[in-house]
C-alpha cells in the first residue's frame, strides 16, 4: 500500500480503477471517436497512446502526467462530463495543465459534474501505479494504491 | 458560490456576485476558478480585444456549448470585439461527397452547424469569411502586437500568437477563449507573465539541411511536452528576418510542436521577436537539452504509426493545408505541382489532391494568375478543416495522405514528407 498526496482541484471521495498513461494524454484524440460516435463508454481512441489504447476509462480513475493536444480539450472534458462517460477522477502527476483546468472548471460550474481532480501527485506516484490497481481517493488529496 | 483565491477589482466581483446576471456570474466562475488553478494572482486585461475561437463545428453531441450559447445569447451578452474561428468542417462544392456522405455530415455529425453558426454570429462572428486557423495572417488581419494579452483558443494559433508575433496568451480551451473576450479579463499566469515566457530547454539543431517543419516540431513537441523550448541552429537556414516563406515554415513547425506536444511558445535563437531582443537570457539556469540530427528526425518519422488496414496500399485522398496554407504556400504549391505534372508528362494529379487555406488567401489567390494554373491540375481548393472533414467515420475508408503532423495525429490519415506527398500527386513513383 503506497500513499501521496496531492493538491485538491475539485475534491469527493471515492474508491476505483486506476487506468495509467504515462504520457501526456491528448485529449481531442483520446475521447474524439467516443464523442463522436455518441458512445456509452469511452473508450480511448488515440493511436498514438498505447498505454492506455483501447482501454475504456468511463467510471475509472485515470492517472496521468498532464493532458497535451488540441485547444478544444477543455470543451472535449466538459462533454464527457456532460454525456456521464468520463473518468470519475483525473488523478495528475504535475501542475494540472490549462486544457484539462479548463474543462474541469466547466464541468463543475456549467454541468454540475462531480469529477474528481488531483494534482501534483509527483512522479513516484505515476511510477507506482498501475493499470488496473484499486486506488482509494479521500477529500484531502490523499491518494492510496491499495 | 465559488470563493476566489485571487484578488479581484470591486467591478470583477461585482460580476462574481451576480450584478451583472447570472450568466455573467457563471462566466466569471468560471474564469476565476481556471485562474486560482494556476495561483494567478488577478484578472488581466485583455488589449486585443479581437478574439479567435477554436470551435467552429456544430457536432451534435456537444450539446453542452449550444445550450450554453443560447444562454448568452438570451441575455445579451456579446464578445466585446468581433472574432474569427476555426475552420468549417466540410465544403460540398470542392471537396465532393457522396449523397452518405452529405447525410452523415449535414443530418448526424454535423447538425448543429447552422445552428451554431448563427449562435457564433450573435455573439460576434467578425464576418462570413472568418472561419480558419490562421487569422494572424496579413489577409485575414486578426494580428495582435508585441505584449498584446489575448483570449485566444486553436493551438496552433495561440503558438503562433506567442512564438512569432510576441503576444502573450494561455493556451486556452474552447469556450474559455469567449468568456474571456466577453469578460474582457484573463487570468495572469503562464505565458502572461515574464517568467512563463522562459525557456526551459535548450533545443539545439544540428541537421545538415532545414529541416522539415513538421517533424521537427513534432519531434520537439513530444520531447517537450508543455514547455518551452528554445530552438538554436534553425537561423542558420531560416535567417534572422521573418518573411512569407518564414512565417509559413513557423506556422507549420508551431502547430506540430502543439499538437504532437502541447507547446504554447517556442523561441528560435536570433529569429522570433522575444529571442532577438533577449537571447539566452531568455533561458532558465541549467536548462535540459535536447540535441537534433538527421538521424533522430529520421527515427520520429519512422516512428509515426501507420493505421491504416492495409499498409502496403497507397494514398487515395491528399490534404496539403492544416493549418491552411498561407498565400506564399499556396502558390509555391501550385507550382511544385504545375511543373511536376509538366515534367512528368502529365496533365492533371493523378490521386484527389485537396489544397486548404483560408477564405481571405483563396479570395487573393482567385485574382492571380496561379489560380488557373491550379486548377487546372485538377486539384482542388478549399476552406474546411481537414481534421473536422475525417471525423466523418465514412472518411475512414479513404486512404488520406499529409504532410500535416496534426492531420496526423488526430486522424488516420499516413504522414509523408513534402516532397513525397508531390511525389503521389503528380505520379512520380519514389526511387
Amino acid at each position: 500500500m503506497k500513499q501521496f498526496k496531492g493538491r485538491v482541484i475539485t475534491s469527493g471521495q471515492l474508491m476505483g480503477e486506476a487506468v495509467v498513461s504515462h504520457q501526456g494524454v491528448n485529449t481531442l484524440a483520446s475521447f474524439q471517436k467516443a464523442v463522436v460516435g455518441k458512445k456509452k463508454r469511452a473508450v480511448i481512441s488515440d493511436q498514438g497512446n498505447q498505454d492506455i489504447y483501447g482501454i475504456d476509462v468511463t467510471d475509472k480513475i485515470l492517472c496521468l502526467p498532464i493532458t497535451i493536444g488540441s485547444t478544444t480539450g477543455g470543451l472535449v472534458i466538459q462533454t464527457i462530463c456532460a454525456m456521464k462517460i468520463a473518468p470519475a477522477a483525473f488523478l495528475f502527476s504535475e501542475h494540472i495543465d490549462s486544457l484539462a483546468g479548463s474543462g474541469i472548471a466547466l464541468a463543475n460550474i456549467w454541468e454540475n459534474s462531480s469529477v474528481i481532480a488531483i494534482d501534483e501527485l509527483g512522479k513516484e506516484f505515476l511510477a507506482s501505479v498501475k493499470t488496473g490497481d484499486q486506488v482509494q481517493i479521500k477529500e484531502d488529496g490523499t491518494v492510496v494504491i491499495l | 458560490m465559488y470563493e476566489p483565491k485571487m484578488e479581484l477589482t470591486p467591478e470583477q466581483r461585482d460580476i462574481l456576485n451576480g450584478k451583472q446576471g447570472e450568466t455573467m456570474a457563471k462566466i466569471m466562475e468560471t474564469i476565476v476558478m481556471f485562474g486560482d488553478m494556476f495561483e494567478a494572482p488577478r484578472l488581466v486585461k485583455v488589449t486585443h480585444d479581437e478574439g479567435h475561437l477554436v470551435t467552429s463545428f456544430g457536432i451534435g453531441i456537444l450539446k453542452p456549448i449550444f445550450s450554453m450559447m443560447d444562454t448568452i445569447i438570451g441575455d445579451d451578452i456579446h464578445a466585446k470585439g468581433k472574432f474569427t474561428v476555426d475552420p468549417r468542417p466540410y465544403d460540398y462544392k470542392n471537396v465532393k461527397c457522396s449523397l452518405l456522405d452529405k447525410l452523415v455530415f449535414s443530418k448526424v455529425l454535423y447538425s448543429q452547424q447552422k445552428r451554431y453558426e448563427e449562435q457564433l454570429t450573435k455573439v460576434g462572428l467578425r464576418d462570413a469569411n472568418a472561419f480558419t486557423c490562421t487569422s494572424y495572417l496579413p489577409e485575414v488581419g486578426n494580428i495582435p502586437k508585441k505584449g498584446d494579452i489575448l483570449s485566444w483558443a486553436e493551438s496552433s494559433a495561440v503558438v503562433y500568437a506567442n512564438s512569432v508575433l510576441g503576444a502573450r496568451c494561455n493556451r486556452n480551451s474552447g469556450i474559455l477563449d469567449l468568456f474571456g473576450s466577453i469578460i474582457g479579463y484573463v487570468p495572469e499566469f503562464g505565458f502572461l507573465t515574464d517568467k512563463g515566457r522562459k525557456a526551459t530547454w535548450r533545443v539545439v539543431v544540428k541537421t545538415s539541411h532545414l529541416p522539415e517543419a513538421q517533424i521537427l516540431g513534432s519531434a520537439i513537441g513530444m520531447k517537450v511536452l508543455e514547455d518551452v523550448p528554445y530552438v538554436e541552429g534553425l537561423d542558420k537556414f531560416l535567417g534572422t528576418k521573418i518573411n512569407e516563406q518564414v512565417v509559413g515554415y513557423l506556422k507549420d513547425f508551431g502547430a506540430a510542436t502543439a499538437s504532437n506536444g502541447a507547446v504554447g511558445l517556442y523561441h528560435i535563437a536570433n529569429l522570433t521577436p522575444e529571442a532577438q531582443e533577449l537571447g539566452e537570457k531568455l533561458l532558465v539556469e541549467q536548462p535540459k537539452e535536447y540535441i537534433i540530427d538527421d538521424a533522430e528526425l529520421e527515427r520520429v518519422y519512422r516512428e509515426y504509426p501507420i493505421m491504416w488496414k492495409n499498409k502496403t496500399k497507397k494514398g487515395n485522398l491528399v490534404f496539403i493545408g492544416c493549418p491552411h496554407l498561407t498565400y506564399q504556400q499556396l502558390c509555391d504549391w501550385t507550382d511544385k505541382i504545375a511543373e511536376g505534372l509538366k515534367e512528368n508528362g502529365k496533365k492533371k494529379v493523378v490521386v484527389r489532391t485537396i489544397l486548404t487555406s483560408s477564405p481571405d488567401v483563396v479570395n487573393k489567390f482567385k485574382k492571380s494568375d496561379k489560380y488557373e494554373s491550379l486548377m487546372s491540375t485538377g486539384a482542388k481548393l478549399s476552406s474546411i478543416c481537414p481534421l473536422m472533414y475525417t471525423n466523418n467515420p465514412l472518411t475512414k475508408k479513404k486512404r488520406i495522405i499529409t504532410s500535416s503532423n496534426k492531420l496526423r495525429t488526430y486522424s488516420l490519415a499516413r504522414y509523408y514528407k513534402d516532397e513525397e506527398i508531390l511525389n503521389f500527386v503528380i505520379g512520380k513513383e519514389a526511387k
